[in-house]
């Protein structure tokens, strides 16, 4: 199995459609298909290890990505945006390699010897009617398609390998082919190192559905695109979803609205419920989408479907009100098991660590061992637990559960009940140490501008909702909550600073 | 007959046909396209006549049996029907999810 045979189904199904970029001036998908033949000659020719992209997104992004599995070399995508120590101490981990890149990013490279320049324009040949190009591909699945680099939001980045046979399972798993209309575009904004934006840019174009990039996010620009290229459909992380929600909503009731945008999928982090809500409100007309998923599972393992999102909204049953805040049901060709701590499965609504298994799956890092159990499971660090109709709630990191005294405290409730609070607009629970009660609960919380609100009278409202040892010891208000360009809360950072407000004990 | 391993490529012995193995049996099957034996891609084609009564096959199409046993995808299309056993393969409903990326 070879991405690049997806790649040539969707050249010989609907080679002529426009596979990225706008109708009249993008790629088709035969020039991506011919382009990416002669990416991989040059990769070939460069003996390399690696193709590295140390840039934003463009249409020389799949060129990329494809060439890279022509070539049969891992294709890493870099954030180009860590400073250069950062960069080049990965550049050095996946070296010899070649890299897509602008010109003005070559002086940011220490160790040049070992890192070949590839610039964006150069994969786009002018014309290439001419030259032949052998479809040569390795048919192996367990050659390495993709290297991804973990935020690192805990210590050193780990590389998560996806085999060709992990990534071909999902395309083949969750999207039918040549399914998207002619008129279908998908506006993606997760940059390329994100596994979201491989997925997206993967699955779109097996579907047939053309790909608007929209390189660095903005929400105004992301409005004016959906409007110009009548985008169909898109993928947003939470942060974008909110600033998105805010536009539209200062654009007052003349809003022109997205009238285009039949469907909105959103992951990769917690979705406040008021965002959601207020999204609804405002989109009447668009299908929403929650997706579930790691990089280490390729993508989204489970998801909650537009119909399941109305259901939710309009029903009368709290248990079914409630899954408005699951990820939903996992994707037919994925299991999900509860585990407690020695992994043994639990029954449902009971919270443990979220296990799972599939085709998808790797669960594994370049030069570590294998996390996959010898039946294939992959425990994900994430806590959850399934509700007896089988819908999927997680509540975030285990490693950031707050353990006080003795009691496993999961910071994701006391923050959806905080951001519930009119004047609250994010909010992060944190565990600062403790003598007394191991771990103490501090609720980090930004207010709406303007606003102010008492710290007892919040601590009051987080006690009238939730048990009483979830309610915060203490509340810290902050301009804003720190965030890395993904939209995933970095909680080590908030700890860091707030360290002073234990009592100097370490757990 | 042929063991029909999720991932592997057959290929028609008498039209353009080819095939990825989605799902398979335990046991050999058989395989054929055009009334034909499929055999491995990549390796020689076997003799024998097209037998194109049937509707060929479509790029990108899911075929499976009627016991539900046996799911290929369709990588290549071709004038030759696919079939396992004397029996036709039939075309897949798709039911598909919402796209989430």
């Amino acid at each position: 199995m070879n991405l690049m045979m997806l790649l040539e189904m969707a050249a010989g199904g609907f080679g002529d459609r426009v596979a990225v970029g706008s109708l009249n001036s993008g790629l088709t998908v035969k020039q991506i298909f011919d382009n990416a033949g002669l990416a991989a000659q040059r990769f070939r020719n460069a003996n390399v290890e690696n193709v590295a992209m140390i840039d934003m997104a463009s249409p020389s992004l799949p060129i990329c990505l494809f060439g890279a599995s022509w070539a049969g070399l891992p294709f890493v995508p870099l954030n180009y945006r860590l400073t250069n120590q950062e960069l080049n101490s990965l550049l050095e981990r996946i070296s010899p390699s070649i890299a897509l890149m602008q010109p003005d990013t070559q002086e940011r490279i220490s160790n040049a010897s070992k890192v070949h320049p590839v610039m964006r324009d150069d994969l786009i040949a002018s014309n290439h009617t001419e030259i032949e190009i052998s479809t040569d591909w390795n048919m192996d699945g367990e050659d390495t398609a993709i290297l991804l680099f973990t935020s690192g939001t805990t210590g050193e980045p780990k590389a998560a390998v996806l085999r060709q046979r992990h990534l071909v399972s999902y395309i083949l798993g969750s999207v039918d082919f040549m399914s998207a209309g002619e008129e279908e575009a998908a506006l993606i904004s997760v940059p390329p190192y994100h596994i979201a934006g491989i997925a997206a840019t993967l699955s779109n174009l097996y579907a047939g559905r053309r790909v608007v990039q929209l390189p660095e996010f903005d929400a105004k620009k992301w409005i004016e695109l959906v409007r110009s290229e009548s985008v169909t459909s898109a993928m947003v992380v939470p942060t974008m979803l909110s600033r998105i929600v805010d536009q539209l909503v200062s654009e007052g009731p003349d809003s022109q609205g997205l009238p285009t945008l039949r469907a909105l999928s959103y992951g990769g982090g917690k979705m406040p419920q008021p965002t959601i809500e207020t999204a609804l409100e405002i989109l009447p007309d668009t299908n929403f989408v929650n997706a579930y998923g790691l990089t280490e599972t390729s993508s989204t393992v489970s998801l909650l479907g537009p119909e399941e999102h109305r259901d939710a909204f309009s029903s009368s049953d709290n248990s079914v009100r409630k899954r408005i805040s699951s990820v939903g049901r996992p994707l037919p060709t994925i299991e999900v098991s509860i585990r407690d701590e020695e992994g043994n499965e639990l029954p449902s609504d009971e919270p443990g660590e979220i296990w799972v298994r599939g085709e998808q799956v790797s669960g594994e890092y370049k030069g570590l061992q294998l996390t996959l159990t010898e039946d294939g499971w992959f425990p994900t660090h994430d806590g959850g637990w399934l509700d007896s109709g089988g819908y999927l709630f997680v509540t975030g990191r285990i490693d950031d559960v707050i353990v006080k005294g003795g009691q496993n405290i999961s910071p994701g409730e006391i923050e959806e009940v905080l951001l519930q609070h009119p004047v609250v607009t994010d909010a992060a629970a944190i565990g600062v140490p403790d003598q007394q009660w191991g771990e103490k609960i501090v609720a980090t919380v930004v207010l709406h501008q303007e606003h102010e609100a008492a710290e007892e009278e919040l601590k009051s409202y987080v006690k009238e909702h939730l048990r009483s040892n979830r309610t915060p010891d203490e509340i810290v208000f902050l301009d804003e909550l720190p965030y890395n360009e993904t939209g995933k809360l970095l909680r080590r950072v908030l700890k860091e600073k707030l360290v002073d407000l234990g009592d100097g004990s370490t757990i | 007959m042929a063991l029909l391993k999720a991932g592997g490529r057959w290929a028609s012995s008498v039209c353009d046909t080819e095939v990825i193995v989605v799902k398979g049996p335990e046991d050999e099957v058989s395989l054929t396209c055009g009334g034909v034996d499929m055999v491995e891609a990549g390796s020689d084609p076997l003799s024998g006549e097209l037998d194109d009564s049937g509707d060929g096959t479509q790029l990108g199409k899911r075929y499976v049996d009627e016991e539900d046993t046996i799911e290929v995808l369709c990588t290549k299309p071709g004038a030759g029907a696919l079939g396992s056993g004397g029996n036709a393969l039939q075309l897949k409903d798709a039911k598909p999810l919402p796209a989430s990326d």
